[in-house]
């Protein structure tokens, strides 16, 4: 009877209290954080996990947002890479020259003014951070009525009236309608506006710096400004470094739709200035050919994880 | 001699100097013809929002106002959109809008932040590597899957379609995270002894201790709200529901009529002082604390 009633326990307790107990004490355990983490998982899920995915699934489909996505393999690959003149000939060359300046070039001139910066006493040096930084407050919209106004193609643009006042002019240039001026003009905007940021990180970093290890250097006979910055800054603020670096390749990517919106059409004129998100708009919003777009959109995260691969090879702390 | 070598000593030159020294001057010239340059169209942005129209459209331009008038912001407001839309109610759902946003966002990534930094659990460092990552996300290009996720959530014509997509910032929670690893652990420890339950120690000590990172991310937040257009655009087709950033847009698109461009671009000019001049009064106000967080945002 009482070996009975023992092994009735057991038993029961394997089953039903025993996994209750333990899934108790994991809530006790861990409940707490998954409550506290939980609004932001759910939300990082939804907008960021799922689209990601959903578009990694739709690019193995034909899909124009009428009839259900069907399968077609790797087709929408192939014919991006073979059969997508514009994209071969126009978005891609197009794409890495803008990245190539506005990455790398915008990021080396982010970190050359926040050294610059941090060698000025603390009153000078906001007033400079704040003029520097405010551009890309408001990258964008805002913007836009700026820019169309100073580049403006009668006479009555600034960048024209200025050019003809100088005799540099004779007859207004549609700045940014005219395909040799496009580019370079979104590459202007675009490095104007890109002190974000990393470059605050970046001087936020250079500050933290302890002087004695420059004072160190100098004791060991290191003499230039230049032996400085390669032997003592920068290895000194590796994290801050690749927090630039990162948000500096997201910022050029994620820019992309300026030429849209200075030229005012997808497609920009003579595909001038179409950058690859501006391909992914083409096709996804205007011919519906989502699942085209859909493989269009994983090039460019690929890209851009890449890029970002890089970066963390360059500025990776330990290893 | 003695005030001369005060500024040509060694005290004053290098990083974080408290005074001036002979070897900023090369700094002085170069940054200062470079600022003057970026400033310009910020300049340009106050001067023209208080131009009459016929400085608007002189010839030659002129880049400085002449005879101020605040013309421009009494038409903006007396304006309707071609929908019939006052302009102020696009003003009024930015502002209900972007403090909904930046509030929500404040609580979410905190919250979350506290559970990285400090709770004990062993997916913690998966997820803090999983949002690292996605620090590389670039929204824009997964515009199309996003749209189908917001449709199929119902959230097309909403106004919570405008605060949620915006919501999980992996820039903020990775600041957050980062600054509250600044907390010692000795604080929290001695807080559970005497009793203390998770939500206290969040909301009395976790975030009174972290306003500059707080500051931050509302900065962030507040960006990324105010200034968009795209939502408006994208998933809003009720005119009532739409963002002033969005009403901005229309005005300065050349596909607008031609008419419609010329006697909006006094208009525009007022609706961009007013999208731009709250991004520079909060970041004035808050920079020094958004620069103590930066120097915790090492990527490591």
């Amino acid at each position: 009877m009482q070996t009975e009633l023992n092994r009735q326990n057991v038993v029961r307790g394997f089953d039903e209290s025993g996994i209750r107990r333990s899934f108790l004490g994991w809530l006790n355990k861990e409940g707490g954080a998954y409550a506290f983490l939980s609004p932001y998982a759910l939300l990082f899920i939804v907008f960021i996990v799922v689209p990601v995915l959903a578009a990694s699934l739709l690019s193995f489909t034909f899909f124009d947002a009428i009839q259900p996505p069907r399968f077609i393999g790797l087709s929408n690959y192939i014919s991006l890479i073979t059969q997508d003149d514009t994209f071969m000939k126009y978005v891609l060359p197009n794409t890495i020259q803008f990245a190539v300046i506005v990455g790398p070039g915008g990021y080396a001139l982010a970190f050359l003014l926040a050294w610059m910066l941090a060698q000025l006493p603390r009153i000078p040096r906001t007033i400079f951070a704040l003029i520097l930084y405010s551009p890309s407050m408001t990258a964008g919209v805002a913007m836009a009525v700026v820019w169309k106004t100073l580049f403006s193609g009668d006479q009555t643009g600034y960048l024209n009236s200025f050019l003809m006042e100088l005799g540099l002019l004779r007859e207004p240039i549609q700045w940014l309608q005219s395909p040799q001026y496009l580019m370079t003009i979104m590459i202007v905007v675009t490095l104007w506006s890109s002190m974000g940021i990393g470059f605050l990180a970046m001087l936020a970093g250079i500050l933290e710096i302890s002087p004695e290890l420059y004072e160190a250097a100098a004791i060991d006979g290191m003499s230039s400004r230049w032996q400085e910055i390669f032997y003592i800054t920068i290895p000194s603020m590796k994290p801050q470094m690749l927090f630039g670096a990162v948000m500096s390749i997201v910022g050029t990517f994620q820019a992309g739709a300026i030429g849209v919106t200075l030229s005012g059409s997808n497609p920009t004129p003579q595909y001038a200035g179409q950058l690859i998100v501006n391909h992914i708009e083409d096709y996804g919003f205007l011919r519906y050919e989502m699942g085209y777009a859909a493989a269009v959109s994983v090039v460019l995260l690929l890209m851009v994880l890449f890029f970002s691969r890089v970066a963390t090879r360059l500025f990776a702390s330990e290893a | 001699m003695k005030w001369f070598s005060r500024y040509t000593g060694v005290k004053n030159r290098g990083i974080n100097p408290q005074g001036f020294h002979v070897s900023q001057i090369k700094f002085y010239v170069l940054l200062v013809p470079l600022s003057a340059l970026m400033l310009l169209p910020i300049i340009y942005i106050f001067s023209s929002a208080f131009k009459p129209p016929d400085e608007l459209f002189a010839f030659p331009p002129r880049f400085f106002v002449v005879n101020p008038t605040l013309k421009n912001f009494t038409d903006l407001f007396s304006k309707l959109s071609n929908s019939g839309i006052p302009v102020s109610r696009y003003l009024f759902n930015s502002i209900v809008i972007t403090l909904v946003t930046v509030l929500a966002s404040i609580f979410v990534s905190s919250t979350a932040a506290y559970a990285l930094s400090k709770k004990r659990f062993k997916l913690k460092q998966t997820l803090f590597v999983i949002n690292n990552v996605a620090l590389m996300f670039v929204p824009i290009a997964v515009t199309i899957p996003r749209f189908l996720v917001v449709k199929n959530l119902s959230l097309l014509d909403t106004f919570w379609v405008h605060i949620l997509p915006v919501l999980a910032m992996p820039v903020g929670l990775f600041l957050l995270k980062q600054f509250i690893d600044g907390i010692p652990d000795e604080v929290i420890e001695a807080a559970q002894i005497d009793g203390a339950s998770d939500w206290w120690i969040y909301w009395r000590i976790i975030l009174p201790m972290i306003q500059p990172a707080l500051a931050t991310i509302a900065i962030l937040t507040f960006q990324a709200a105010w200034n968009n257009a795209e939502i408006s655009t994208l998933y809003i087709n009720n005119e009532s529901l739409r963002t002033l950033a969005f009403y901005l847009s229309t005005l300065t698109s050349t596909t607008a009529t031609g008419a419609n461009a010329v006697a909006g671009q006094g208009i525009a000019a007022a609706a961009a002082l007013i999208m731009f001049l709250p991004n520079l009064v909060i970041f004035i106000f808050l920079q020094g604390q958004v620069m103590s967080t930066m120097s915790r945002s090492g990527l490591k």
